[in-house]
């Protein structure tokens, strides 16, 4: 894997694991805020939603939108 | 100071809280009900001569020489067996007792070797100082020949047993008995024949099931059990208090100390974690830090294929701040960043990670739980707001039933496990408690003397959540839910959410037991136990935390003990077991990079603000990497420099053709240790570190006890830990000027709310404090919760279960899981260079017999263990152990390297390696794999020193 594919899978396992929350995409957006580098965090927005879940895409495009808004 | 032991009163203390007053000797002493009258003489500072009693063991009554009269009583009672009334008049010393005392004294010595001058435990000998007592002047029997002149057993590494100085007083059987529980020493024959024997009298202390702890050596009034350090140095001649740096128990030891020689480390009674116990590591496995392979001047070289070159620290605290400022302009900030060890003080953990965030201005720092428990902090912080456990060690003595899941304490834990089996097993009539343990191995702890556990659930690796689910749908199906807790005490709203998904029948033990493999039945059972059984204790290890949900894991562990209502009082709580010794000072000292000191997001403007004035910095916002994370940027390219303290990534952290390729990516790997280490191998800098003997500080155990660890020698490498990071960020130009740990210890307290009440001399005064340390709780925190959560309402999380992606299949058919053993530390750094080698010369490979037939192999063969990262060879231990399907290893030898086939699946929510599971194939072998003799190679060439001899 390198590293862009270890971020999908990673997207992809935080939202598997959270999707009984009561507002999944919320929750995996809050969940990589507060975990990930700002790094890792650009490298999924310039990567796009290509192998991400509904959930995990959603939530990364949730991200992305919040970050040029800022 | 002058060596002085610690004071004995003879026999336990009693916990009554009804008083009794009695007149010894024509003093008033008041004691509780229960007390013995020797030991009520002891504590007004009376001492009634004694042999047979000591206070760690219940007394025995066989010696006869604490006789005493009591008023009313006929004869002499002993005094050790009998306990105090209220009103009793007590005498200790009068012309008939002495006349008595000194004839019971003078059998003993008759059957005595009389060569105290020699001997090695000449001045520190219970039975001449008691012959001394009862002022024996000269012994009128022929000196018999029973005991005399026996042959000395010397098999055990570290004490030996001389039989001919026994006088069968049984405090050893007792001690290993009470204190450790293993029960390995039996008396045979009776009087003057009686002998001590270690398991059959044909069996030696090494060969029997005796696990070295040293209780009976501590027990033994004469030179009988004796250390071999004792043997050959001689007696102490001073002591001072301090904190084992093996595991998360933290026990308390004095080290008794000969000028600057260690001789021997002996558990201090009034230590809070251990009181008086110990284990083989931290009583007798220290010899490492004298070992001829510690590196004691810093080395630097230019690229990884060049040998060592020995520089003194002024050289390389300039080269390294050199070469670290070069990195930082050629690639930017973001390319350095620290790793910080649960193996250091919280004093020296915090100054690594203020390096990284105040002086290399980024949070690329992390820690070593990363890889054991990061999950247990997610998780608790979660469910419970705050991300420790939640009891003190002493809660055990009030639990009902005990329920263990995925960890070994009888190895991992051993001290804090005597204490549990005590409970297990039940004392003083009162009955033992419950034991549930769920674990894919028949741990020692699952059927141990006089221990049988009631349910073990052998789940199938990586199913913890779907096992843990089912024990919350029997719960809440069968209404065993404590409601009344729950309304009062957690959100009631996310509990129905929860009892409803649990509830569901796909979540049902019988359905979910294709995919645990744990019979429906028994998983009811345990649940039920658990849920009614009275005070229920969760205790979990790695086993839990180690898996692509562990975190999910430690989430559903509290939604049993919030639905049971076991929280928030002694006896109940959910307990992880930490692995080494300040795994929980490493986490609170904010070493994970998105998280400042006292768990405070990074985020977090208020917190930040606090640590920007208070450090004249300003500090990055954004989370930085987590060790997995470095590696991949490292691969990428863009990470170029870590200063690593105390860990060895290499060895203990998964996927090692992952690790290493990261390392060998990077342009400054500095390593900070006692030895050149796996990871050593890709330094460019090595910086020699100290050991807990020669340095000052605080490690927190597992019952967040922070702890004093005091200097007892000076540092051979010159400098303490913490003066090496503070050369080091002077050298890069930051204005540090502490002088002593204690200083930096009252910036955390100045800059953590739950240290506001931490100081050096606090502890000092205290021994020790449990953290929350606050103005509301001056004395500290020994169990959390107690009037609400720390989050304010207890968070019951849905926890699904989610298959880990590492799964078997046709071409890696078997279950690898990993763990540990009593004798050896981690990865084995510190303990394969002490004797306790006898003891675990290599990694096995358990495997169960069914599946060892199908493959053609017996114990003792050499076998390939491979999975989809990587292969190695090891030795194959047949044993019905492990479940079919199921194989096991430990990680402690480099040579093994179980890391190569270990994967980079990870837990979702912290990255921690799912090291618990992995499939793979074993066939027979010949010998070391390709991997295994090219690593070989790379580290001799690595470890070369310009100045000639190899360092290792
Ligand atoms: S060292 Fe410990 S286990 Fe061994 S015999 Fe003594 S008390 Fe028992
Ligand atoms: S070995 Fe020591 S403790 Fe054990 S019976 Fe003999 S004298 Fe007592
Ligand atoms: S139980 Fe842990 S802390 Fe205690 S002596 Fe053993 S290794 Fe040290
Ligand atoms: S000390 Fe009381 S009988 Fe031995």
């Amino acid at each position: 894997m390198n590293t862009v594919e270890r971020l999908v899978y990673m997207a992809n396992q935080i939202a598997t694991n959270l999707a009984t929350d009561d507002a999944p995409v919320a929750a995996v957006a809050d969940h990589i805020q507060q975990f990930w580098d700002p790094r890792m965090k650009r490298l999924i927005f310039a990567h796009g939603t290509e192998g991400l879940s509904p959930v995990a895409a959603a939530a990364v495009r949730k991200l992305a939108d919040a970050q040029n808004a800022a | 100071m002058t060596y002085q032991p610690q004071k004995d009163f003879g026999t336990p203390e009693s916990r009554s809280d009804e008083a009794v007053s009695l007149t010894i000797d024509g003093r008033n002493v008041t004691v509780p009900a229960g007390t013995s009258v020797m030991r009520a003489a002891a504590e007004q500072g009376t001492s009634i001569p004694k042999l047979c009693a000591t206070d760690s063991v219940k007394s025995y009554g066989s010696c006869r020489l604490c006789l005493v009269e009591i008023d009313g009583r006929r004869g002499t009672p002993a005094s050790c067996t009998t306990p105090v009334e209220p009103g009793m008049v007590v005498r200790t010393q009068t012309p008939h007792l002495a006349k008595l005392r000194k004839g019971v004294m003078e059998l003993y010595i008759s059957d005595h070797p009389l060569d105290c001058l020699t001997c090695a435990a000449n001045g520190d000998c219970e039975l001449q100082d008691q012959a001394g007592a009862v002022g024996l002047r000269d012994v009128r029997y022929d000196v018999q020949a029973t005991h005399l002149g026996q042959e000395k057993d010397h098999s055990n590494p570290y004490f030996d047993f001389d039989p001919s100085k026994c006088i069968a007083c049984s405090r050893c059987i007792r001690a290993c008995d009470e204190v450790q529980g293993t029960l390995a020493l039996t008396m045979e024959g009776r009087g003057w024949d009686s002998k001590i024997s270690a398991g059959l009298s044909s069996d030696n202390f090494l060969g029997s099931e005796c696990v070295s702890c040293g209780a009976c050596v501590q027990a033994c009034p004469t030179a009988t059990l004796v250390e071999k350090k004792v043997v050959e140095v001689g007696t102490p001649e001073r002591s001072v208090v301090t904190t084992c740096a093996y595991c998360g128990v933290g026990c308390t030891f004095r080290a008794e100390m000969r000028g600057e020689q260690l001789v021997r480390m002996v558990p201090y009674k009034d230590g809070k974690a251990n009181r008086g116990h110990s284990c083989v590591k931290g009583r007798f496995a220290w010899g490492y830090a004298q070992h001829q392979e510690r590196i004691l001047k810093p080395m630097i070289r230019k690229s990884i294929s060049d040998p060592w070159r020995e520089v003194e620290w002024d050289e390389a605290f300039a080269y390294t701040a050199s070469e670290l400022k070069r990195i930082s302009d050629k690639y930017g900030r973001n390319a350095l960043g620290g790793i910080t060890s649960s193996r250091c003080t919280n004093e020296e953990t915090f100054l690594v990670q203020k390096l990284v965030r105040a002086g290399f201005g980024n949070n690329n720092v992390d820690t070593c739980a990363r890889v054991c428990h990061s999950p247990t902090g997610y998780g608790l912080k979660t469910t419970f707001g705050t991300s420790a456990g939640t009891q003190d060690f002493d809660s055990v003595e009030d639990s009902d039933v005990i329920l263990i899941i995925g960890a070994n304490p009888t190895d991992g834990h051993p001290v804090f496990a005597s204490r549990m089996k005590r409970r297990l097993r039940g004392q003083d009539g009162r009955q033992g408690a419950k034991l549930i343990v769920i674990d894919p191995r028949r741990t020692d702890i699952v059927r141990s003397p006089h221990i049988e556990a009631q349910h073990h659930l052998p789940l199938r690796p990586g199913t913890n959540v779907a096992v843990l689910t089912a024990m919350a749908h029997v719960i809440v199906t069968e209404g065993l839910a404590d409601e009344a807790f729950i309304r009062e005490r957690c959100d009631w709203d996310e509990y129905s959410h929860w009892a409803e998904f649990v509830s569901q029948a796909r979540n049902s033990p019988e359905n979910l037991q294709p995919v645990t493999l744990v019979d429906a039945e028994e998983l009811r059972a345990a649940a039920r136990l658990y849920a009614t059984g009275g005070n229920g204790a969760i205790y979990y290890g790695l086993g839990v935390t180690e898996h692509s949900q562990g975190s999910s894991t430690v989430m559903a562990i509290a939604n049993l003990a919030m639905a049971t209502g076991n929280i928030g009082r002694r006896g109940v709580g959910v307990n992880p077991l930490r692995g080494q010794n300040n795994v929980q000072g490493a986490c609170d000292m904010g070493s994970f990079p998105h998280e400042l000191a006292g768990y405070r997001h990074i985020s977090d403007g208020d917190a930040r603000k606090l640590f920007e004035d208070d450090w004249g910095v300003t500090l990055d916002p954004e989370p930085g990497l987590r060790i997995p994370n470095m590696l991949d940027a490292a691969v990428d390219g863009v990470f170029k420099a870590l200063y690593c303290q105390g860990e060895d990534i290499l060895q203990s952290d998964p996927n090692t053709a992952h690790v290493s390729a990261g390392l060998a990516a990077m342009e400054c790997v500095i390593v900070h240790d006692l030895f050149l280490n796996e990871t050593a191998n890709y330094a460019h800098i090595f910086l020699p570190g100290s050991t807990f003997l020669e340095k000052n500080g605080t490690f927190t155990n597992a019952e967040r006890r922070i702890q004093p660890v005091r200097k007892v020698m000076t540092p051979i490498n010159g400098l303490e830990d913490w003066e090496v990071t503070q050369r080091l960020a002077q050298a890069m130009g930051l204005d540090w000027n502490y002088s002593h740990p204690s200083e930096i210890m009252d910036e955390i307290s100045r800059l953590t709310p739950t240290f506001a009440g931490v100081s050096f001399d606090r502890l000092d005064e205290a021994g020790s404090l449990q953290w929350p340390v606050t103005a509301d709780a001056p004395d500290g925190s020994p169990i959390m919760h107690v009037d609400g959560f720390v989050r304010g309402k207890g968070k019951f999380v849905v926890t699904d279960y989610v298959p880990t992606d590492e799964k078997t299949g046709p071409r890696f058919p078997l279950l690898l899981t990993t763990g540990r053993i009593l004798s050896q530390y981690n990865v084995g750094a510190q303990t394969r260079r002490t004797e306790n080698v006898v003891w675990h010369p290599e990694d096995l490979l358990e495997i169960h017999p069914v599946d060892a037939e199908d493959r053609g192999i017996k114990s003792g063969d050499w076998v390939k263990l491979a999975s989809r990262a990587g292969e190695t060879t090891l030795r194959a231990d047949v044993t019905d152990r492990v479940a079919p399907g199921v194989v096991y290893t430990t990680f402690h030898h480099a040579v093994t390297q179980a890391n190569v086939v270990t994967t980079d699946f990870s837990d979702w929510a912290t990255n921690c390696p799912e090291y618990k599971v992995t499939a793979v194939q074993i066939s027979a072998s010949n010998g070391p794999t390709e991997w295994q003799e090219e690593y070989e190679a790379l580290s001799t060439r690595s470890r070369r020193v310009e100045t000639g001899i190899p360092a290792e």
